[in-house]
């Protein structure tokens, strides 16, 4: 946020430098079940940030004295490859990631039914393989898709994406340069049914009205990203039940 | 298992897709009831079930039940009990008391051991999910020899197919010992061909575990692969 | 890494194929399984590559940054590898710093590379004693079916074959040039379980065996870096026929990877 740089981030018509408007979030792939070993997995891309995720569980909780009797943890490893970055990222836990898994667990832990494994760790892994601003969001989409593709019963799909501020202009999904050298970052999290916010941070400096309107764009591009994690879902079984013939039983 | 009564759809649906209104349905298997509507809590297809309607999920993992006969395998032993894989997001602990010996506290290392692979049956799940087995029950041992396929446990109903006629096939036709548990695993004893085949055709039924006519495929592939086998009825061994 | 146990039935099963001659997958005991390779997949690397062998797949990523030269070698580039068994790729990868498998891992790709010259470092420095090119190549595991020495050596050769040095990137040259590569060292990894020995060990073979030898080539055939593992020995007989196997099979996967 605290960046300066002469570069015109939104112009006069009020085109970003990678040619969206400002109500317009970059595009997006997802796929399910993209890793043998894993319980369940997906791959996403926003723009250009490339991310992995894979869940393992609900499997015996590791350490010990992290079990839970009453419901199951959910244990959130973030990391960034080191390649994924311009300048080499050291590999191994930094005060961001921590931060990072800790918040992603926690939106997690909204609408997985936890309770129905008590004393078990359902682990779920992120690994950010290219990075261009919105990682976490884009961590957390996908982590909900493959806690979906492990069968863990969950009352809803957690979409994320931000909005934040550059050159005066309220945005959505912010990318690298908008995140170096804009006024704020909003990142969000919500559960669709029910709109309620389960991710939510901030960074930069918004007026009340300028956060408002950056809000109602997020929720509703959120809804958006929420379709694509049904699609991709809806893909992945439709592949399996194709390999399995048309009939059924 | 397959549910009396149970209409399965083919709507797929994911966790939060609204299912019904919650004035003409109940939340069956899988489903939730919020604000009026009944909804999905896992992915799979839309069922329904007399009043009530549910999601027939698609894979996930093996939740035992009590009464479930499963294969497990040791991966711990301490000095009054044996801490078995059952495949399940729980460890299963074997009490010496529930072994068909008399063990000596510290001498249970002498009868099953590390890898050691046993035919059990759940003897209880409490509110915790702490699980029970016993080896205390007829056919109940360890296993020897032969060969252990893995699939996805949903899948297992399949195997046994309807009225255990999958099963009761595979055996006939291969003369093995087969021995299916609900955790997803099947140990076969045989003649090593035939084992191999009836290995192979597991697999068949694990991929094709929707298409119609599996049966007749299977029956198919058995005849192909073992020629010389004649289908002579003789009972088998469990 | 945690242990997982391997079913006595699963054990002796594969032993009685290997009294035969057969394995579980349908291989020959000399049989590689299916080499697919994706390279320049992260733009945010000078180069990178993803690549399965069976149902083991890595990722490499080369970042190519200025830095100083070592005191001894004032015009040389650097290389360093790194390995992480991250828990994403399987049940017994922990989280946390990397085990010893993952540093031994790391030091055996990266003495094939190095021993073997592949990287011509004299062509990295930028101003001799001050200013080289330092070459990071970090591999990730993503998925674990054994044999992660071949994987990851295959990731990180195919990686820097088509990794640019960013000369013009960094304001230190006209235009970015491709890594100066003179060789392709391909390492060959084999398992002995009982008296047999396989190559290109799944996870369950590997979980069974006893020793394991991996032997890299260069494009000569000529050897270039050799471990031994695993609590288990092997024969002199055995080395022989690991060093034949690495030489043609060397010969075979240069051939895919061009």
């Amino acid at each position: 946020m605290s960046g300066h740089t002469d570069m015109v981030l939104v112009d006069e018509n009020g085109i970003r430098i990678d040619g969206r408007r400002v109500d317009e979030k970059r595009p997006i792939k997802i796929e399910a079940g993209v890793l043998k070993n894993a319980s369940g997995s997906c791959y996403l891309e926003i723009g250009k940030n490339k991310v992995l995720c894979a869940v393992y569980g609900p499997r015996e909780c590791r350490p010990r004295h992290l079990q839970d009797p009453t419901k199951a943890v959910i244990q959130v490893k973030y990391n960034m490859e080191a390649y994924s970055v311009t300048d080499r990222k050291r590999p191994g836990t930094d005060r961001r990631s921590v931060e990072i898994s800790k918040l992603i667990a926690e939106a997690l832990e909204c609408v997985v039914q936890t309770e129905l494994y008590p004393r078990a760790s359902i682990d779920v892994y992120i690994e950010i393989l290219q990075a261009n601003a919105g990682t976490r969001c884009a961590g957390l989409t996908a982590a909900s898709v493959a806690l979906a593709d492990a069968g863990i019963p969950m009352r809803d799909i957690v979409p994320a994406i931000a909005c934040g501020k550059a050159d005066g202009n309220v945005l959505l999904d912010l990318n690298k340069e908008e995140d170096n050298y804009g006024q704020a970052d909003v990142p969000i999290a919500i559960v669709p049914s029910t709109d309620e916010i389960v991710l939510l941070q901030m960074d930069g400096n918004m007026t009340r009205e300028e956060l408002d309107h950056g809000l109602d764009m997020a929720i509703a591009a959120a809804h958006e990203v929420y379709e694509i994690q049904r699609d991709a879902l809806k893909r992945r079984y439709a592949s399996i039940s194709k390999k399995e013939g048309e009939s059924d039983e | 298992m397959e549910k009396r009564n149970a209409r399965r759809t083919r709507e797929i649906v994911v966790p939060g897709d609204v299912l019904a209104d919650a004035s003409d349905y109940r939340a069956g298997e899988n489903a939730y009831e919020l604000d009026g509507k009944i909804r999905a809590n896992v992915m799979g297809t839309k069922t329904f079930t007399d009043n009530t309607v549910g999601v027939t999920a698609m894979g996930g993992f093996y939740m035992p039940v009590t009464g479930d006969t499963v294969i497990g395998i040791i991966n711990d032993v301490g000095p009054s009990n044996w801490m078995l894989d059952i495949n399940a997001p729980y460890p299963a602990p074997l009490h010496v008391s529930e072994v068909p010996w008399k063990v000596e506290f510290g001498d249970t290392g002498r009868f099953l051991t590390v890898g050691d692979v046993v035919l059990l049956k759940v003897l209880m799940v409490d509110e915790s999910k702490k699980i029970q087995v016993t080896m205390k029950d007829s056919g109940l041992r360890k296993i020897e020899g032969g060969q252990l396929v893995e699939i996805e446990h949903s899948k297992i109903s399949r195997v046994i197919g309807k009225s255990g006629s999958m099963i009761q096939m595979l055996k006939n036709m291969s003369d093995c010992r087969i021995f299916v548990g609900q955790n997803g695993r099947i140990w076969i004893d045989g003649d090593e061909e035939n084992t191999e085949v009836v290995a192979e055709a597991i697999r068949i039924i694990e991929a094709e575990s929707r298409s119609a006519n599996l049966t007749d495929r299977v029956r198919e592939f058995i005849e192909k692969k073992l020629p010389q086998s004649e289908e002579d009825d003789e009972e088998d061994f469990e | 890494m945690s242990n997982i146990v391997i079913s006595q039935i699963k054990r002796d099963h594969l032993m009685n194929l290997l009294a035969e001659g057969r394995r579980e997958d349908g291989r020959q005991l000399d049989e590689v399984r299916k080499i697919t390779v994706e390279t320049g997949v992260i733009e945010s690397a000078e180069g990178s590559a993803k690549v399965s062998l069976g149902n083991t797949t890595v990722m490499a990523g080369i970042k190519v940054i200025p830095g100083t030269p070592y005191m001894d070698a004032p015009g040389d580039g650097v290389l360093t590898t790194g390995a992480e068994l991250i828990p994403l790729a399987h049940e017994s990868f922990e989280p946390g710093p990397p085990s010893e498998s993952a540093i031994e891992l790391a030091r055996v790709v990266d003495r094939g590379i190095r021993e073997s010259g592949m990287i011509d470092v004299k062509k990295l420095c930028i101003k001799e004693g001050e200013e080289i090119w330092m070459v990071f190549i970090d591999i990730y595991a993503l998925d674990y079916d054994g044999n992660l020495f071949d994987a990851c050596n295959l990731a990180a050769v195919c990686a820097l074959k088509t990794a640019i040095v960013p000369w013009k990137n960094y304001g230190k040259g006209e235009e970015n040039l491709p890594m100066p590569v003179t060789c392709l060292p391909i390492s060959v990894t084999e398992c002995k379980i009982g008296n047999d020995l396989i190559v290109d060990p799944n996870f369950d073979e590997e979980a069974i065996s006893a020793a394991r030898l991996t032997v890299t080539t260069d494009d000569d055939g000529n050897f270039r870096a050799m471990q031994k593992g695993g609590r288990g020995s092997i024969t002199r007989s055995d080395l022989s026929l690991c060093l034949d196997r690495a030489v043609e099979i060397g010969k075979q996967i240069r051939k895919i990877i061009g």
